[in-house]
């Protein structure tokens, strides 16, 4: 069995983020990481590896992004995914959805034909949410997203999700795309072990032209959609705050809802 | 002039608000269209309801073929009514998680640009401008969509419903919906209990509560109930099992944009914050003054929540008579 897990790495979220001056997100002057809804689709990947210790089972990371974000694939790697794909390429920069997903789906392609595309339920950055429903349709795959939990029988899948108005149990049969949200269970810390071992676990890297993707079809000239201005929030300006004593503080905040007519 | 197409968001043929908001952002970018995937029963209930709002046309898709299955067959149906309504001047899908998911489809089969969570859109020398709040609030973006259709997935209250009939001319559509598309199937459906307060997302005023309740929503609630508004929670207090996942507000739960936001024992993290930092005003009660979410409050106070929101709750109970 074959499960591509799609990991992100993106700008750490407690950090600034902020934008290049051409609006594309700035993804080297703010430190990265693997994002932390990725290790949840990772973890998923390593159990379903794990429940099936009769069979070779395979979990490659894969990411597509600038030099660094080879990082998250290894933090897979050291997790206990067996090994990574790295797809980088001065052309990518600044791809909109349609772009990466091609990029995703001619790389899992070229990785062999997967029984279970993992992601998370969304980028910490972009969180859009919406590239595990552009593989399944790329792919022509089934796709069962935003799972809490995760069950498989063979080729059988069942999850249960939190939908939008409903909660609701999903069955479809693999190949399939996944997607899995933060409820689905912790993700394990890497393990002394699990670093070192991870050191000597095939990585690749490949280029657009090892994808037969043309670069006019990718990066900032060929997105189908143009940034036109990012602009910081103004900060709020600093509210008033009371300390409570002997019920002042309920008072006081009575009469502050009461003067923005909220009573 | 060109139709804007705007998928109806719907439970069971009852028409949910953001729905109402679509139509009258359509409206600033062409002629109204609304899609209604569902129950041909509930067809005329439905036309009746978008048309009031506005609806120039009504696409009828008759769902009894793909109820039950996930995303994909919804895609090829909007995909097959942009067809037929022939170059529409953009496609404008309510921001839910499967919302996005259709509008992610239907990108790639319509080769056209994508916008996710636009939380207002204007037209700017006719072509649709969103605008997105991104990096949990702290940037604002603009953008537009510059290849085939603009395809937009819409915020809740990211503008005010209007009221005003349009033709609503009722046209059915019949689908051709691929095997491949039925790969998904809904095995078993629970549908969410009401919980008789006004929806999180949809909400004027919510009122939450984290790890500082210690697992007693009951001042949160009453509070909430004073002021007519919902209920939320931290992901700590979900985490605790005090409240269901649906209740969540932040980065891995719902966003809200209300006009009145009330944090009680919440800190304020960053991913907490990314989920309703937009709201209008930010009032905060927590006994910690370093709390971070002071920092974003209009209004806070230092105070226990068991013994501040009581007595709040109760002055406001008073006031009202
Ligand atoms: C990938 C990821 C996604 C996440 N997504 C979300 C999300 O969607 N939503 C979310 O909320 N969090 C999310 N989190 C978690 C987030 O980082 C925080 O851990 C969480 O928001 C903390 O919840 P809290 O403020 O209720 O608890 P705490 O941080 O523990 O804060 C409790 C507060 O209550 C105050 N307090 C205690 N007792 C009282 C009292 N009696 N009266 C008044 N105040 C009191 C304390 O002073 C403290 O400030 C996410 C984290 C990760 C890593
Ligand atoms: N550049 C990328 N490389 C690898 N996986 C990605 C990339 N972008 C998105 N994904 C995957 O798609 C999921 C949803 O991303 P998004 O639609 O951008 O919110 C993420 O959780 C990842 O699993």
């Amino acid at each position: 069995m074959n499960i591509v897990v799609c990991v992100k790495y993106v700008p750490d979220a407690t950090a600034d983020r902020r934008f290049e001056s051409d609006n594309t997100v700035d993804r080297v002057g703010v430190d990265g990481l693997l994002s932390e809804l990725d290790e949840y689709a990772v973890e998923q990947a390593l159990q379903l590896k794990e429940k099936r210790a009769d069979e070779e089972v395979t979990v490659t990371a894969l990411t597509v992004g600038p030099e660094k974000a080879v990082d998250a694939v290894r933090k897979a790697l050291q997790m206990g995914a067996d090994q990574g794909v790295h797809v980088q390429d001065e052309a990518i920069a600044g791809s909109d959805y349609v772009a990466t997903s091609l990029v995703l789906a001619k790389a899992i392609e070229k990785v062999g034909r997967p029984d279970v595309v993992m992601c998370g339920m969304a980028s910490t950055d972009a969180s859009g949410g919406v590239l595990p429903a552009m593989l399944a349709e790329r792919l022509g795959l089934p796709q069962v997203t935003l799972a809490s939990v995760v069950e498989t029988q063979g080729d059988q899948v069942r999850i249960k999700r939190d939908g939008d108005t409903a909660t609701e149990v999903v069955g479809a049969t693999m190949p399939l795309v996944l997607s899995v949200t933060d409820q689905s269970g912790e993700a394990r810390y890497p393990s002394f072990k699990g670093i070192m071992a991870a050191k000597k676990k095939p990585l690749e890297t490949y280029a657009l032209s090892d994808l037969g993707v043309d670069a006019g079809q990718v990066g900032l000239e060929a997105a189908w959609t143009a940034v036109e201005e990012t602009a910081a929030r103004p900060p709020r300006t600093a509210g008033e705050i009371v300390k409570d004593e002997d019920g002042s503080g309920a008072t006081a905040l009575v009469e502050f809802l009461a003067s923005k007519k909220f009573i | 002039m060109s139709e804007v197409l705007v998928l109806v968001d719907h439970v069971d043929g009852a028409v949910r608000k953001p729905t109402y908001e679509l139509l009258a952002i359509a409206k600033r970018i062409g002629a109204p269209s609304a899609v209604f995937i569902g129950g041909a029963d509930k067809a005329a209930e439905v036309a009746d309801k978008v048309k009031a709002y506005g609806a120039e046309k009504v696409y009828v898709v008759d769902d009894s073929e793909i109820r039950g299955y996930l995303v994909a067959p919804k895609a090829e149906a909007l995909a097959q009514v942009a067809d037929k309504a022939e170059g529409p001047a953009a496609i404008l899908v309510p921001s839910t998680s499967e919302g996005k998911e259709v509008a992610a489809r239907l990108a790639i089969k319509l080769e056209s640009g994508l916008i996710t969570d636009a939380v207002d859109v204007q037209v700017e020398d006719g072509t649709p401008v969103t605008t997105q709040s991104v990096f949990a609030g702290n940037y604002t973006v603009k953008a537009k969509v510059t290849k085939g259709t603009p395809i937009i997935t819409v915020k809740p209250n990211a503008a005010s419903p209007e009221e005003g009939a349009g033709a609503g001319a009722v046209e059915e559509v019949a689908v051709a919906v691929s095997d491949a598309a039925k790969g998904a199937q809904v095995v078993a459906s629970q549908p969410r209990q009401s919980t008789g307060r006004p929806e999180l997302t949809e909400a004027a005023i919510v009122v939450s509560g984290g790890r500082g309740t210690g697992g007693d929503f009951t001042a949160v609630e009453a509070l909430a109930d004073s002021l007519g508004a919902a209920v939320g929670a931290s992901r700590a207090a979900v985490d605790s099992g005090w409240k269901p996942h649906t209740f969540q507000v932040g980065q891995t739960g719902k966003t809200v944009s209300p006009q009145l936001y009330v944090a009680n024992g919440i800190s304020g993290a960053i991913q907490h914050r990314a989920g309703m930092q937009t709201s209008k005003t930010i009032v905060a009660v927590n006994k910690d003054e370093e709390a971070p979410i002071f920092e974003l409050v209009d209004f806070g106070v230092v105070g226990d929540l068991h013994a501040v929101l009581p007595k709040a709750t109760e002055e406001i109970e008073k006031r009202k008579g």
